[in-house]
């Protein structure tokens, strides 16, 4: 089991003729994905690493039986596509671009109201269910089958934490990067409370940033309705007040959204959080032991 | 990116927003021109910095005569004014607004701001105008309005008429505020704005409903189809090394440490940032790499990251997803041979492509001192540092 996407999943690119995304859908191939379709407008009828490229999303939907799509369109025209994929009915959408206008994303949101698709992003890493199925960009070779799940609002933090979690002897379920921008699709609580029900996650990281109240809201959940051990990290704890640290989410304004206060809500919520990047694998390894779940979680 | 009070007025005279008329200023002379040409009773002069607090700071003046006029604007006119918000090496007033006085009978304050929670514009409103309105959430949170703007209708009138209702501006005056307040919200969707603040919004003897103030942030993300908007950007108000950065797409922010940092993502930055102060050093910077770097811009990267004299050591962190290893070492490689590199080096790398990107920085025959993890190159970095006599945090 695993929360999202499995070895059953059957994923479109979107925007697969761009560099990037040829580069990507290599790599998710190699992995093992079972990529059925690409999308690029004006380019159907070719055939790219084996996969048919279609105009339109609902061509491809109707003709493979796509169920979720990857998104890597530049910034101008990736609302565009996040809407079609929603059109065509995916279960899922995840988007890697970058620097989408918010207001694009304003629009986007409203239109997913009422409507089945899960959107992950945009601006982030994919999700990833270890050995199973890798959508997005981040490096596979990191990842190991295991029990322990994984969100982050930062898609490099994300590997520095399943790096040091494989190297640990710890694997994962399933790696979700959020994103880092101040509208975006699937939250914290999202993950959470679907990690919470999957029976093969024991544990969870979870990483965020400053900037909003995205983790305040999310230890608010924790303390409320979470059965498993949460593990966190906040990234940003030296940042300065009014400087936006490249993510269009992560700035400290008002004197809001800072390191301090999230981690005093996720304390408060019973989440331990790691003082420093580098000892988070550390953290969910005591946290585990203390619960008694080393042993399971352990990759054997 | 912001811009100055005085174009943020122009743009909102444009949707029919009320103004006071004014003029910009780079002189004491054209100060002067710009107040005859108003012919008001009162003048005001205003600096011109991205920043608020300015009339507390004393960046504001009222002025009564030409003369007063001239004196204040010398005064003003390469002046370092310090507010809250410059931080205490404060902006220098290179510009001023010259405007009509107002007879205000009472302020309020009004914004538009983009509200993560529910994913949507949201206005807010409050009588207590004038000041601080943080000191105004923290003490009398009651008193501060919202109304959450659907995108598919926009601000509607009735919500406008609610909002100058709940802000007790007096009845005959709802509708000319409920006019300003829609003008507002129009410019803030035209032009992609992710921030507008009017503070004070004023009533005045006169019954005219008038911003007399206009904040201005722009979503950094739909600039490429806001080319107006691009031109108003005052490249005084930003540090040199940020606007380098900016042409390179790369994102960088100046810091006061003296260790240089090259990242990508935003998070794995400040995390890297948040180690090296962890082991008792000070970053001299945030810089996020991006996720498309090419070698050219990784070359460009450590040219900026170098170009800050109270750079002692650079610590380069990757962690290669949609960045590869190899293109980070090819950038570096060329980078440190043509500028030539004086201070230690820690790399790091990890994700796609890390062998060769190792390889290529051990056949390189530069001075590098490679790295297992993180924590392992901050610390590295700090000891290195201080063995050259870097100042620890």
């Amino acid at each position: 089991m695993s929360v999202f996407i499995n070895k059953e999943t059957k994923v479109i690119v979107q925007g697969i003729t761009g560099e990037t995304a040829l580069f990507h859908t290599k790599q998710m191939l190699e992995y093992g994905t079972k990529i059925v379709a690409g999308v690029t407008p004006g380019k159907g009828g070719l055939e790219i690493e084996g996969v048919p490229v279609f105009n339109t999303v609902q061509e491809a939907v109707d003709a493979t039986g796509a169920n979720v799509s990857v998104i890597y369109v530049p910034a101008p025209f990736a609302a565009d596509a996040i809407i079609e994929g929603v059109d065509a009915g995916l279960d899922m959408t995840i988007c890697i671009t970058e620097h989408i206008p918010v207001l694009d994303m304003v629009k986007v949101k409203r239109y997913m109201e009422g409507n089945k698709t899960r959107l992950v992003g945009p601006n982030c890493p994919g999700v990833i269910t270890a050995d199973e199925c890798k959508i997005g960009i981040m490096p596979g070779y990191i990842h190991t089958k295991g029990h322990v799940g994984v969100v982050s609002r930062s898609g490099t933090l994300t590997y520095e934490a399943v790096h040091q979690l494989t190297q640990e002897g710890i694997g994962q379920t399933t790696a979700v990067g959020i994103g880092g921008d101040p509208v975006n699709g699937t939250n914290f609580i999202d993950c959470l409370k679907a990690f919470n029900e999957d029976p093969e996650t024991y544990a969870v990281v979870m990483i965020g940033e400053i900037g909003g109240t995205a983790e305040e809201e999310a230890a608010e959940w924790v303390k409320a309705n979470m059965t498993k051990p949460v593990v966190g990290f906040i990234g940003g704890q030296t940042a300065p007040p009014g400087k936006r640290m490249g993510h269009a989410g992560a700035i400290i304004s008002g004197g809001k959204g800072t390191a301090a206060e999230k981690i005093k809500a996720m304390n408060a919520a019973g989440i331990e959080v790691a003082p420093t990047p580098s000892v988070i694998g550390e953290t969910l390894i005591k946290v585990i032991k203390e619960k008694g779940l080393y042993e399971a979680c352990k990759t054997h | 990116m912001n811009i100055h009070e005085y174009q943020g007025k122009e743009i909102l005279r444009k949707y029919g927003v009320a103004v006071p008329k004014g003029s910009v200023a780079f002189s004491p002379d054209e100060a002067v021109k710009a107040a005859k040409e108003l012919g008001a009773n009162v003048t005001v002069v205003k600096a011109q910095i991205h920043a608020g607090g300015r009339g507390k700071a004393g960046g504001v003046k009222i002025a009564k005569n030409l003369d007063e006029v001239r004196s204040y604007a010398k005064e003003l006119l390469g002046k370092i004014l310090v507010t809250h918000q410059t931080g205490p090496e404060g902006k220098e007033i290179k510009r001023l607004y010259i405007e009509e006085g107002s007879d205000i009978r009472k302020e309020y304050y009004l914004s538009l701001v983009l509200d993560r929670a529910t994913s949507c514009v949201t206005m807010m409103g409050s009588e207590e105008g004038g000041m601080d309105i943080e000191e105004v959430a923290e003490s009398n949170p009651e008193k501060i309005f919202k109304e959450v703007i659907d995108p598919v209708t926009g601000l509607m009138p009735f919500q406008a008429r609610r909002m100058a209702f709940n802000m007790n501006i007096p009845a005959n005056l709802v509708n000319k505020a409920s006019k300003l307040m829609l003008g507002i919200y129009q410019a803030f969707i035209d032009k992609d704005a992710s921030t507008v603040e009017i503070n004070p919004l004023v009533v005045t003897g006169d019954d005219q409903v008038v911003a007399l103030d206009a904040k201005f942030n722009f979503d950094s993300n739909a600039l490429y189809r806001q080319k107006d908007i691009v031109e108003l950007r005052d490249f005084d108000e930003e540090d040199p090394k940020e606007i380098e950065a900016s042409k390179y797409d790369l994102s960088y922010i100046s810091l006061n440490g003296n260790i240089g940092c090259m990242v990508n993502g935003a998070g794995l930055a400040m995390a890297t940032m948040d180690t090296i102060s962890y082991y008792g050093g000070s970053p001299a910077n945030f810089l996020d790499v991006g996720g498309g770097a090419t070698a050219e811009k990784v070359t460009e990267a450590f040219k900026i990251i170098l170009s800050d004299q109270n750079v002692k050591g650079i610590f380069v962190n990757i962690f290669g997803g949609i960045m590869k290893c190899d293109v980070i070492a090819e950038g570096v490689i060329i980078a440190a041979k043509e500028v030539g590199l004086a201070v230690p080096l820690v790399v790091r790398l990890e994700g796609t492509n890390v062998d060769l990107g190792k390889k290529l920085l051990n056949e390189s025959g530069l001075n590098i001192v490679a790295a297992d993890s993180m924590a392992d190159g901050a610390q590295k970095i700090v000891k290195l540092v201080e063995a050259e006599g870097g100042v620890k945090a």
